[in-house]
Protein backbone atom coordinates (compact mmCIF):
# COMPACT_ATOMS: atom_id res chain seq x y z
CA UNK A 1 0.00 0.00 0.00
CA UNK A 2 1.17 3.36 -0.69
CA UNK A 3 0.99 6.35 1.25
CA UNK A 4 1.13 9.88 1.53
CA UNK A 5 2.25 11.50 4.93
CA UNK A 6 1.66 15.08 4.97
CA UNK A 7 3.65 16.83 7.14
CA UNK A 8 2.23 20.44 9.06
CA UNK A 9 4.29 22.63 10.70
CA UNK A 10 3.49 26.55 12.12
CA UNK A 11 6.16 28.87 10.96
CA UNK A 12 5.48 31.12 13.55
CA UNK A 13 6.48 28.32 16.40
CA UNK A 14 8.81 26.84 14.25
CA UNK A 15 11.35 29.81 14.53
CA UNK A 16 10.54 29.84 18.17
CA UNK A 17 12.41 26.09 18.78
CA UNK A 18 15.25 25.95 20.52
CA UNK A 19 17.98 25.39 17.76
CA UNK A 20 19.04 21.82 19.42
CA UNK A 21 15.03 20.93 18.70
CA UNK A 22 15.26 22.29 15.47
CA UNK A 23 18.31 19.68 14.58
CA UNK A 24 16.77 16.65 16.59
CA UNK A 25 13.36 17.33 13.79
CA UNK A 26 15.96 17.65 11.16
CA UNK A 27 18.23 14.82 12.30
CA UNK A 28 15.05 12.04 13.69
CA UNK A 29 13.38 12.91 10.20
CA UNK A 30 16.71 12.41 8.19
CA UNK A 31 16.79 8.98 9.81
CA UNK A 32 13.42 7.97 8.87
CA UNK A 33 14.30 8.57 5.38
CA UNK A 34 17.25 6.82 5.70
CA UNK A 35 15.79 3.79 6.96
CA UNK A 36 12.93 3.70 4.03
CA UNK A 37 15.62 4.21 1.71
CA UNK A 38 17.09 1.22 3.33
CA UNK A 39 14.07 -0.75 3.47
CA UNK A 40 13.23 0.04 -0.27
CA UNK A 41 9.69 0.95 1.03
CA UNK A 42 10.45 5.24 0.12
CA UNK A 43 8.92 6.73 -2.87
CA UNK A 44 9.98 10.17 -2.26
CA UNK A 45 9.78 13.17 -0.44
CA UNK A 46 10.36 16.77 -0.24
CA UNK A 47 9.81 19.93 2.24
CA UNK A 48 8.32 22.80 0.35
CA UNK A 49 9.02 26.54 0.94
CA UNK A 50 7.00 28.88 3.29
CA UNK A 51 3.15 29.12 2.42
CA UNK A 52 4.49 32.90 1.95
CA UNK A 53 5.68 31.72 -1.22
CA UNK A 54 2.78 30.12 -2.26
CA UNK A 55 0.59 31.18 -5.34
CA UNK A 56 -3.15 30.28 -5.41
CA UNK A 57 -4.84 29.45 -8.46
CA UNK A 58 -9.05 29.48 -9.56
CA UNK A 59 -10.22 29.58 -12.79
CA UNK A 60 -13.60 30.63 -13.42
CA UNK A 61 -14.97 30.86 -16.72
CA UNK A 62 -11.91 30.39 -17.98
CA UNK A 63 -10.53 33.43 -16.34
CA UNK A 64 -7.52 32.66 -14.39
CA UNK A 65 -6.51 34.41 -11.18
CA UNK A 66 -3.61 33.79 -9.43
CA UNK A 67 -3.43 35.40 -5.25
CA UNK A 68 -0.37 35.31 -3.13
CA UNK A 69 -0.35 33.01 0.11
CA UNK A 70 -1.58 29.80 0.70
CA UNK A 71 -5.06 28.36 -0.40
CA UNK A 72 -6.27 27.90 3.54
CA UNK A 73 -5.64 30.65 6.16
CA UNK A 74 -4.47 28.62 8.98
CA UNK A 75 -1.71 28.21 11.63
CA UNK A 76 -0.28 25.26 10.58
CA UNK A 77 0.67 24.67 7.23
CA UNK A 78 1.65 22.04 5.13
CA UNK A 79 5.84 21.73 5.00
CA UNK A 80 6.32 18.71 3.31
CA UNK A 81 5.53 15.08 2.11
CA UNK A 82 7.04 11.27 2.39
CA UNK A 83 5.66 8.80 0.33
CA UNK A 84 6.21 5.45 0.88
CA UNK A 85 5.20 2.31 0.42
CA UNK A 86 4.70 -0.04 2.93
CA UNK A 87 3.11 -4.00 3.54
CA UNK A 88 0.10 -2.93 5.94
CA UNK A 89 -1.55 -0.11 7.52
CA UNK A 90 -0.01 -0.33 10.94
CA UNK A 91 4.05 0.07 9.42
CA UNK A 92 2.45 3.16 7.94
CA UNK A 93 0.75 4.72 11.22
CA UNK A 94 4.30 3.61 12.96
CA UNK A 95 6.22 5.59 10.34
CA UNK A 96 3.93 8.85 11.16
CA UNK A 97 3.71 8.35 14.83
CA UNK A 98 8.23 8.25 15.16
CA UNK A 99 7.60 11.45 12.63
CA UNK A 100 9.49 14.17 14.90
CA UNK A 101 6.87 16.68 13.28
CA UNK A 102 3.82 15.31 15.03
CA UNK A 103 5.55 15.84 18.64
CA UNK A 104 5.04 19.55 17.87
CA UNK A 105 2.26 19.81 15.16
CA UNK A 106 1.03 17.10 13.73
CA UNK A 107 1.15 14.86 10.06
CA UNK A 108 -1.53 13.09 8.44
CA UNK A 109 -1.31 9.89 6.53
CA UNK A 110 -3.54 9.47 3.81
CA UNK A 111 -3.48 6.41 1.30
CA UNK A 112 -2.83 7.21 -2.34
CA UNK A 113 -5.71 5.79 -5.00
CA UNK A 114 -4.67 3.23 -7.28
CA UNK A 115 -5.80 2.63 -11.07
CA UNK A 116 -6.46 -1.35 -9.93
CA UNK A 117 -9.96 -2.58 -9.75
CA UNK A 118 -11.47 -5.53 -9.37
CA UNK A 119 -14.87 -6.23 -11.48
CA UNK A 120 -17.91 -6.99 -8.90
CA UNK B 1 6.26 -11.65 -33.07
CA UNK B 2 8.89 -9.03 -33.05
CA UNK B 3 12.48 -9.59 -32.41
CA UNK B 4 13.13 -7.38 -29.62
CA UNK B 5 10.12 -9.97 -27.86
CA UNK B 6 11.91 -13.19 -28.80
CA UNK B 7 15.02 -11.78 -27.16
CA UNK B 8 13.19 -10.85 -24.17
CA UNK B 9 11.22 -14.62 -23.95
CA UNK B 10 14.51 -16.00 -24.55
CA UNK B 11 16.21 -14.13 -21.67
CA UNK B 12 13.91 -14.10 -19.30
CA UNK B 13 13.37 -18.57 -20.09
CA UNK B 14 17.31 -18.49 -19.55
CA UNK B 15 17.45 -16.61 -16.49
CA UNK B 16 16.74 -19.41 -13.75
CA UNK B 17 19.17 -21.71 -15.37
CA UNK B 18 21.81 -19.61 -15.80
CA UNK B 19 21.42 -18.19 -12.20
CA UNK B 20 21.27 -21.94 -11.21
CA UNK B 21 24.07 -22.77 -12.68
CA UNK B 22 26.29 -19.76 -11.03
CA UNK B 23 24.96 -20.67 -7.96
CA UNK B 24 25.98 -24.99 -8.32
CA UNK B 25 29.61 -23.68 -9.11
CA UNK B 26 30.08 -20.83 -6.64
CA UNK B 27 27.46 -20.78 -4.01
CA UNK B 28 26.65 -17.62 -3.01
CA UNK B 29 23.38 -16.64 -4.11
CA UNK B 30 22.77 -12.76 -3.63
CA UNK B 31 26.18 -12.23 -5.53
CA UNK B 32 25.54 -14.97 -8.40
CA UNK B 33 21.80 -12.97 -8.86
CA UNK B 34 23.75 -9.50 -9.09
CA UNK B 35 26.18 -11.03 -11.86
CA UNK B 36 23.43 -12.45 -14.19
CA UNK B 37 21.34 -9.10 -13.79
CA UNK B 38 24.41 -7.68 -15.62
CA UNK B 39 24.64 -10.56 -18.15
CA UNK B 40 21.19 -10.60 -18.99
CA UNK B 41 21.29 -6.10 -18.99
CA UNK B 42 24.83 -6.99 -21.33
CA UNK B 43 22.81 -9.48 -23.43
CA UNK B 44 19.57 -7.39 -23.58
CA UNK B 45 21.90 -4.06 -25.50
CA UNK B 46 24.16 -6.75 -27.23
CA UNK B 47 22.05 -9.09 -29.01
CA UNK B 48 20.14 -6.69 -30.48
CA UNK B 49 23.08 -4.95 -32.19
CA UNK B 50 24.99 -8.52 -33.10
CA UNK B 51 22.90 -11.46 -33.00
CA UNK B 52 22.11 -13.38 -30.92
CA UNK B 53 25.07 -15.85 -30.37
CA UNK B 54 24.94 -19.51 -31.05
CA UNK B 55 24.78 -20.77 -27.57
CA UNK B 56 22.96 -18.15 -25.44
CA UNK B 57 23.13 -20.02 -22.44
CA UNK B 58 26.73 -20.52 -22.57
CA UNK B 59 26.99 -17.29 -23.28
CA UNK B 60 25.38 -15.72 -20.27
CA UNK B 61 27.07 -17.91 -18.02
CA UNK B 62 30.13 -17.46 -19.29
CA UNK B 63 29.56 -13.18 -18.81
CA UNK B 64 28.22 -13.67 -15.50
CA UNK B 65 30.70 -15.99 -14.35
CA UNK B 66 33.50 -13.01 -15.04
CA UNK B 67 31.35 -10.56 -13.46
CA UNK B 68 30.72 -12.80 -10.39
CA UNK B 69 34.99 -13.91 -10.39
CA UNK B 70 35.45 -9.96 -10.66
CA UNK B 71 33.39 -9.09 -7.62
CA UNK B 72 34.42 -11.74 -5.70
CA UNK B 73 38.31 -10.69 -6.85
CA UNK B 74 37.79 -7.28 -5.65
CA UNK B 75 35.85 -8.51 -2.53
CA UNK B 76 38.70 -10.58 -1.71
CA UNK B 77 41.43 -7.90 -2.31
CA UNK B 78 38.85 -5.62 0.32
CA UNK B 79 39.02 -8.12 2.75
CA UNK B 80 42.58 -8.61 2.62
CA UNK B 81 43.28 -4.95 3.05
CA UNK B 82 41.37 -5.79 6.15
CA UNK B 83 44.08 -8.60 6.97
CA UNK B 84 41.17 -11.02 6.83
CA UNK B 85 41.61 -14.56 5.13
CA UNK B 86 39.22 -14.99 2.43
CA UNK B 87 38.36 -18.73 1.13
CA UNK B 88 37.75 -18.96 -2.08
CA UNK B 89 34.23 -20.29 -2.93
CA UNK B 90 34.46 -23.98 -3.12
CA UNK B 91 33.49 -24.78 -7.27
CA UNK B 92 31.23 -27.54 -7.09
CA UNK B 93 30.09 -29.69 -10.04
CA UNK B 94 27.61 -27.84 -12.26
CA UNK B 95 24.62 -30.44 -12.79
CA UNK B 96 22.17 -29.79 -16.02
CA UNK B 97 19.30 -30.09 -13.98
CA UNK B 98 16.36 -27.85 -14.11
CA UNK B 99 16.49 -25.54 -10.74
CA UNK B 100 13.40 -23.47 -11.67
CA UNK B 101 11.63 -25.10 -8.63
CA UNK B 102 14.73 -24.47 -6.40
CA UNK B 103 14.89 -20.96 -7.14
CA UNK B 104 11.23 -20.23 -6.44
CA UNK B 105 11.19 -21.34 -3.25
CA UNK B 106 14.26 -19.78 -2.24
CA UNK B 107 12.94 -16.14 -3.71
CA UNK B 108 9.37 -17.10 -1.88
CA UNK B 109 11.36 -17.82 1.58
CA UNK B 110 8.83 -17.21 4.79
CA UNK B 111 11.37 -14.79 5.72
CA UNK B 112 10.11 -11.95 3.37
CA UNK B 113 7.32 -9.72 2.94
CA UNK B 114 4.81 -11.15 0.26
CA UNK B 115 6.43 -7.67 -1.80
CA UNK B 116 10.72 -8.43 -1.34
CA UNK B 117 8.94 -12.19 -2.71
CA UNK B 118 7.22 -10.90 -5.74
CA UNK B 119 10.59 -9.17 -6.87
CA UNK B 120 12.99 -11.40 -6.47
CA UNK B 121 11.11 -13.59 -8.08
CA UNK B 122 10.31 -11.44 -10.61
CA UNK B 123 13.82 -11.22 -11.30
CA UNK B 124 15.62 -13.90 -10.13
CA UNK B 125 13.40 -15.94 -11.85
CA UNK B 126 11.51 -14.19 -13.90
CA UNK B 127 14.47 -12.82 -15.86
CA UNK B 128 13.01 -9.13 -15.58
CA UNK B 129 15.39 -6.59 -14.90
CA UNK B 130 15.02 -4.08 -11.90
CA UNK B 131 14.05 -0.89 -13.88
CA UNK B 132 11.07 -3.01 -15.12
CA UNK B 133 9.57 -4.51 -12.18
CA UNK B 134 10.20 -1.36 -10.74
CA UNK B 135 7.79 0.33 -13.89
CA UNK B 136 5.15 -2.15 -13.39
CA UNK B 137 4.76 -1.34 -9.45
CA UNK B 138 4.95 2.19 -10.35
CA UNK B 139 8.01 3.11 -7.77
CA UNK B 140 11.20 3.93 -8.34
CA UNK B 141 14.14 1.98 -10.02
CA UNK B 142 16.32 2.65 -6.63
CA UNK B 143 13.52 1.91 -4.39
CA UNK B 144 13.02 -1.81 -6.31
CA UNK B 145 16.51 -2.11 -6.25
CA UNK B 146 16.95 -1.39 -2.73
CA UNK B 147 13.77 -3.99 -2.18
CA UNK B 148 15.76 -6.52 -4.00
CA UNK B 149 19.02 -6.45 -2.31
CA UNK B 150 17.52 -6.00 1.31
CA UNK B 151 15.62 -9.18 0.39
CA UNK B 152 18.50 -11.49 -0.44
CA UNK B 153 20.46 -9.79 2.65
CA UNK B 154 16.90 -11.64 4.68
CA UNK B 155 17.33 -14.80 2.75
CA UNK B 156 20.81 -14.88 3.44
CA UNK B 157 20.15 -13.95 7.42
CA UNK B 158 17.60 -16.38 7.43
CA UNK B 159 19.84 -19.15 6.72
CA UNK B 160 17.90 -19.87 3.05
CA UNK B 161 19.89 -22.28 0.77
CA UNK B 162 19.54 -23.04 -2.80
CA UNK B 163 18.68 -26.68 -2.54
CA UNK B 164 15.29 -28.19 -2.30
CA UNK B 165 13.66 -29.17 1.20
CA UNK B 166 12.40 -32.33 1.88
CA UNK B 167 9.06 -33.17 0.54
CA UNK B 168 6.97 -32.58 3.15
CA UNK B 169 8.42 -29.31 4.00
CA UNK B 170 7.90 -28.64 -0.21
CA UNK B 171 4.67 -28.98 -0.09
CA UNK B 172 4.24 -25.89 2.51
CA UNK B 173 6.97 -23.64 0.31
CA UNK B 174 5.21 -24.70 -2.52
CA UNK B 175 2.78 -23.08 -0.99
CA UNK B 176 3.93 -20.34 -0.59
CA UNK B 177 5.22 -20.10 -4.23
CA UNK B 178 1.69 -20.29 -5.90
CA UNK B 179 0.67 -17.57 -3.65
CA UNK B 180 3.29 -15.14 -4.71
CA UNK B 181 2.50 -16.34 -8.32
CA UNK B 182 -1.24 -15.74 -8.00
CA UNK B 183 -0.06 -12.18 -6.21
CA UNK B 184 1.76 -11.23 -9.35
CA UNK B 185 -1.07 -11.76 -11.55
CA UNK B 186 -3.65 -10.54 -10.11
CA UNK B 187 -1.07 -7.27 -9.71
CA UNK B 188 -1.10 -7.24 -13.06
CA UNK B 189 -4.93 -8.43 -14.09
CA UNK B 190 -6.21 -5.73 -11.65
CA UNK B 191 -4.37 -2.76 -13.64
CA UNK B 192 -6.66 -0.64 -15.38
CA UNK B 193 -4.44 2.19 -16.08
CA UNK B 194 -0.75 3.01 -15.92
CA UNK B 195 1.74 1.45 -17.74
CA UNK B 196 -0.33 -0.80 -19.17
CA UNK B 197 2.10 -2.76 -20.97
CA UNK B 198 4.39 -3.41 -17.52
CA UNK B 199 1.34 -4.61 -15.98
CA UNK B 200 0.04 -7.02 -18.51
CA UNK B 201 3.87 -8.46 -18.42
CA UNK B 202 3.34 -9.05 -15.13
CA UNK B 203 -0.23 -11.50 -16.04
CA UNK B 204 2.14 -13.18 -18.99
CA UNK B 205 4.99 -13.49 -16.36
CA UNK B 206 3.06 -15.04 -13.28
CA UNK B 207 1.25 -17.32 -16.16
CA UNK B 208 4.30 -18.85 -17.90
CA UNK B 209 6.19 -19.56 -14.83
CA UNK B 210 3.11 -21.38 -13.22
CA UNK B 211 3.04 -22.95 -16.59
CA UNK B 212 6.87 -24.00 -15.69
CA UNK B 213 6.18 -25.55 -12.04
CA UNK B 214 3.09 -27.50 -13.31
CA UNK B 215 5.90 -28.71 -15.83
CA UNK B 216 8.24 -29.85 -12.93
CA UNK B 217 5.12 -30.54 -10.71
CA UNK B 218 2.31 -32.31 -13.30
CA UNK B 219 1.09 -34.53 -10.23
CA UNK B 220 0.09 -31.63 -7.75
CA UNK B 221 -3.72 -30.47 -8.62
CA UNK B 222 -3.28 -26.96 -6.85
CA UNK B 223 -0.74 -25.86 -9.03
CA UNK B 224 -2.73 -27.36 -12.06
CA UNK B 225 -5.67 -25.38 -10.54
CA UNK B 226 -3.91 -21.75 -10.29
CA UNK B 227 -2.89 -22.10 -14.08
CA UNK B 228 -6.67 -23.11 -14.35
CA UNK B 229 -7.76 -19.66 -12.08
CA UNK B 230 -5.44 -17.42 -13.87
CA UNK B 231 -6.37 -18.57 -17.33
CA UNK B 232 -9.69 -18.16 -17.20
CA UNK B 233 -9.51 -15.23 -14.58
CA UNK B 234 -7.19 -13.35 -17.95
CA UNK B 235 -9.96 -14.78 -20.86
CA UNK B 236 -11.96 -12.10 -19.08
CA UNK B 237 -9.62 -9.10 -19.64
CA UNK B 238 -11.31 -7.22 -22.50
CA UNK B 239 -14.41 -7.28 -21.14
CA UNK B 240 -13.68 -6.38 -17.65
CA UNK B 241 -13.37 -2.66 -18.47
CA UNK B 242 -15.34 -0.30 -20.90
CA UNK B 243 -14.22 1.89 -23.36
CA UNK B 244 -13.52 4.70 -20.75
CA UNK B 245 -11.36 2.30 -18.66
CA UNK B 246 -14.25 1.46 -16.00
CA UNK B 247 -14.95 -1.66 -14.44
CA UNK B 248 -17.56 -3.81 -16.27
CA UNK B 249 -19.63 -5.82 -13.47
CA UNK B 250 -19.28 -9.73 -14.31
CA UNK B 251 -22.99 -10.13 -15.03
CA UNK B 252 -22.47 -7.03 -17.37
CA UNK B 253 -19.46 -8.18 -19.51
CA UNK B 254 -19.94 -8.61 -23.32
CA UNK B 255 -19.08 -12.49 -23.02
CA UNK B 256 -18.29 -12.64 -27.05
CA UNK B 257 -15.04 -10.93 -26.00
CA UNK B 258 -14.11 -13.65 -23.51
CA UNK B 259 -11.15 -15.60 -25.00
CA UNK B 260 -12.21 -19.45 -25.43
CA UNK B 261 -8.97 -20.30 -26.02
CA UNK B 262 -8.12 -20.02 -22.24
CA UNK B 263 -11.12 -20.64 -21.18
CA UNK B 264 -11.12 -23.61 -22.89
CA UNK B 265 -7.58 -24.80 -21.49
CA UNK B 266 -8.32 -23.73 -18.29
CA UNK B 267 -11.70 -25.16 -18.20
CA UNK B 268 -9.64 -28.84 -19.30
CA UNK B 269 -7.29 -28.33 -16.44
CA UNK B 270 -9.78 -27.66 -13.56
CA UNK B 271 -11.80 -30.74 -15.04
CA UNK B 272 -8.53 -32.72 -14.70
CA UNK B 273 -7.27 -31.06 -11.42
CA UNK B 274 -10.89 -31.88 -9.42
CA UNK B 275 -10.07 -35.45 -10.20
CA UNK B 276 -7.12 -35.60 -7.72
CA UNK B 277 -7.63 -37.33 -4.38
CA UNK B 278 -7.12 -33.70 -2.02
CA UNK B 279 -8.88 -30.92 -3.47
CA UNK B 280 -7.53 -27.57 -2.42
CA UNK B 281 -8.50 -24.09 -2.36
CA UNK B 282 -7.31 -23.29 -5.77
CA UNK B 283 -8.99 -26.16 -7.33
CA UNK B 284 -12.26 -25.11 -5.95
CA UNK B 285 -11.97 -21.07 -6.99
CA UNK B 286 -10.69 -22.37 -10.20
CA UNK B 287 -14.33 -24.37 -10.44
CA UNK B 288 -16.16 -21.12 -9.65
CA UNK B 289 -14.07 -19.73 -12.15
CA UNK B 290 -14.99 -22.43 -14.37
CA UNK B 291 -19.11 -21.98 -13.76
CA UNK B 292 -19.21 -18.57 -14.42
CA UNK B 293 -17.07 -19.00 -17.68
CA UNK B 294 -19.33 -21.66 -19.09
CA UNK B 295 -22.48 -19.68 -18.54
CA UNK B 296 -23.26 -18.57 -22.48
CA UNK B 297 -25.12 -15.38 -20.76
CA UNK B 298 -25.29 -13.76 -17.11
CA UNK B 299 -28.87 -15.74 -16.35
CA UNK B 300 -27.53 -19.24 -17.70
CA UNK B 301 -24.82 -19.05 -14.67
CA UNK B 302 -25.54 -22.31 -12.44
CA UNK B 303 -25.83 -20.13 -9.17
CA UNK B 304 -26.54 -23.04 -7.07
CA UNK B 305 -23.30 -24.90 -8.45
CA UNK B 306 -21.32 -21.75 -7.54
CA UNK B 307 -22.87 -21.51 -3.85
CA UNK B 308 -22.32 -25.23 -3.20
CA UNK B 309 -18.28 -24.52 -4.70
CA UNK B 310 -17.91 -21.72 -1.78
CA UNK B 311 -19.36 -23.55 0.56
CA UNK B 312 -16.74 -25.83 0.32
CA UNK B 313 -13.91 -22.83 0.08
CA UNK B 314 -15.54 -21.52 3.38
CA UNK B 315 -14.51 -24.65 5.08
CA UNK B 316 -10.84 -25.22 3.72
CA UNK B 317 -10.25 -21.46 3.79
CA UNK B 318 -12.12 -19.29 5.23
CA UNK B 319 -11.77 -15.41 4.92
CA UNK B 320 -13.01 -12.52 4.67
CA UNK B 321 -13.15 -12.09 1.02
CA UNK B 322 -14.31 -15.67 0.53
CA UNK B 323 -17.76 -14.86 3.22
CA UNK B 324 -18.08 -11.93 0.79
CA UNK B 325 -18.54 -13.76 -2.80
CA UNK B 326 -20.17 -16.52 -0.39
CA UNK B 327 -23.12 -13.78 -0.17
CA UNK B 328 -23.60 -12.91 -3.26
CA UNK B 329 -23.80 -16.25 -4.56
CA UNK B 330 -26.30 -17.31 -1.58
CA UNK B 331 -28.40 -14.04 -2.79
CA UNK B 332 -28.71 -15.01 -6.45
CA UNK B 333 -29.96 -18.89 -5.58
CA UNK B 334 -31.69 -17.78 -1.91
CA UNK B 335 -32.61 -14.32 -2.28
CA UNK B 336 -31.03 -10.53 -1.40
CA UNK B 337 -31.95 -11.19 2.44
CA UNK B 338 -30.21 -14.81 2.53
CA UNK B 339 -27.02 -12.51 1.63
CA UNK B 340 -27.78 -9.63 3.50
CA UNK B 341 -27.74 -11.49 6.20
CA UNK B 342 -24.45 -13.59 5.67
CA UNK B 343 -22.99 -10.39 5.21
CA UNK B 344 -23.50 -8.88 8.55
CA UNK B 345 -21.33 -11.56 9.90
CA UNK B 346 -18.46 -9.98 8.69
CA UNK B 347 -19.60 -6.34 10.68
CA UNK B 348 -16.42 -5.41 12.64
CA UNK B 349 -14.49 -8.45 11.24
CA UNK B 350 -10.75 -6.46 11.81
CA UNK B 351 -9.51 -8.62 9.19
CA UNK B 352 -11.34 -6.82 6.31
CA UNK B 353 -9.15 -3.96 6.14
CA UNK B 354 -10.75 -2.43 2.76
CA UNK B 355 -14.42 -2.01 4.69
CA UNK B 356 -15.57 -0.71 0.88
CA UNK B 357 -16.01 -4.34 -0.45
CA UNK B 358 -18.57 -4.98 2.34
CA UNK B 359 -20.46 -1.51 1.66
CA UNK B 360 -20.36 -2.51 -2.29
CA UNK B 361 -21.27 -6.24 -1.96
CA UNK B 362 -24.34 -4.72 0.54
CA UNK B 363 -24.71 -2.13 -1.56
CA UNK B 364 -25.30 -5.05 -4.49
CA UNK B 365 -27.98 -6.76 -2.34
CA UNK B 366 -29.68 -4.12 -1.50
CA UNK B 367 -29.97 -2.64 -4.66
CA UNK B 368 -31.49 -6.35 -5.81
CA UNK B 369 -33.84 -6.16 -2.42
CA UNK B 370 -35.48 -3.03 -3.91
CA UNK B 371 -34.38 -1.40 -1.52
CA UNK B 372 -33.01 2.02 -3.27
CA UNK B 373 -32.35 4.32 -0.39
CA UNK B 374 -30.18 2.10 1.74
CA UNK B 375 -28.57 1.05 -1.69
CA UNK B 376 -28.04 4.34 -2.42
CA UNK B 377 -26.11 5.36 0.85
CA UNK B 378 -24.63 2.24 0.61
CA UNK B 379 -23.01 2.71 -2.86
CA UNK B 380 -22.45 6.44 -1.69
CA UNK B 381 -20.07 5.40 1.30
CA UNK B 382 -18.35 2.24 -0.84
CA UNK B 383 -17.61 5.10 -3.40
CA UNK B 384 -15.75 7.05 -0.46
CA UNK B 385 -13.94 4.16 0.88
CA UNK B 386 -12.50 2.81 -1.58
CA UNK B 387 -8.54 3.98 -2.73
CA UNK B 388 -9.20 2.14 -6.48
CA UNK B 389 -10.27 5.04 -9.04
CA UNK B 390 -11.82 1.83 -11.42
CA UNK B 391 -14.00 1.30 -8.81
CA UNK B 392 -14.88 4.52 -7.34
CA UNK B 393 -16.78 5.53 -11.00
CA UNK B 394 -18.29 2.01 -11.06
CA UNK B 395 -19.32 3.05 -7.62
CA UNK B 396 -20.48 6.12 -8.39
CA UNK B 397 -22.29 5.18 -11.91
CA UNK B 398 -24.46 2.73 -9.47
CA UNK B 399 -25.25 5.44 -7.48
CA UNK B 400 -25.96 7.97 -9.88
CA UNK B 401 -28.39 5.40 -11.77
CA UNK B 402 -30.28 5.10 -8.47
CA UNK B 403 -30.48 8.63 -7.42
Amino acid sequence: MKYMLLIYQNPANWQELPDGERDAIMSDAGAIVEELTASGELIGGEGLADSSLAKTVRVRDGVPAVTDGPFVEAKEHLAGYCLFECETPERAIEIAVRWPDARHWAVELRPLMTASGEEM
Amino acid sequence: MRTEDRHEDLLRALAPQVLGALVHRYGRFDACEDAVQEALLAAATQWPREGVPDHPRAWLVTVASRRLTDELRAEQARRRREDAVAAEPPPAPVADTDDTLALLVLCCHPALSPASQIALTLRAVGGLTTGEIARAFLVPEATMGQRISRAKQTIKAAGGTFALPPERELADRLRVVLHVLYLIFNEGYSATAGPDLQRADLVREAIRLTRSVLALRPDDGEVAALLALTLLTDARRAARTGPDGALVPLAEQDRALWRREEITEGAALVTDALARVRVGPYQVQAAIAAVHAEAPRAEDTDWPQILALYELLEGMAPNPVVTLNHAVALAMVRGPQAGLDLLATLDGDARLRDTHRVEAVRAHLLELAGERPAALAAYRSAARRTTSLPEKRHLEARAARLG
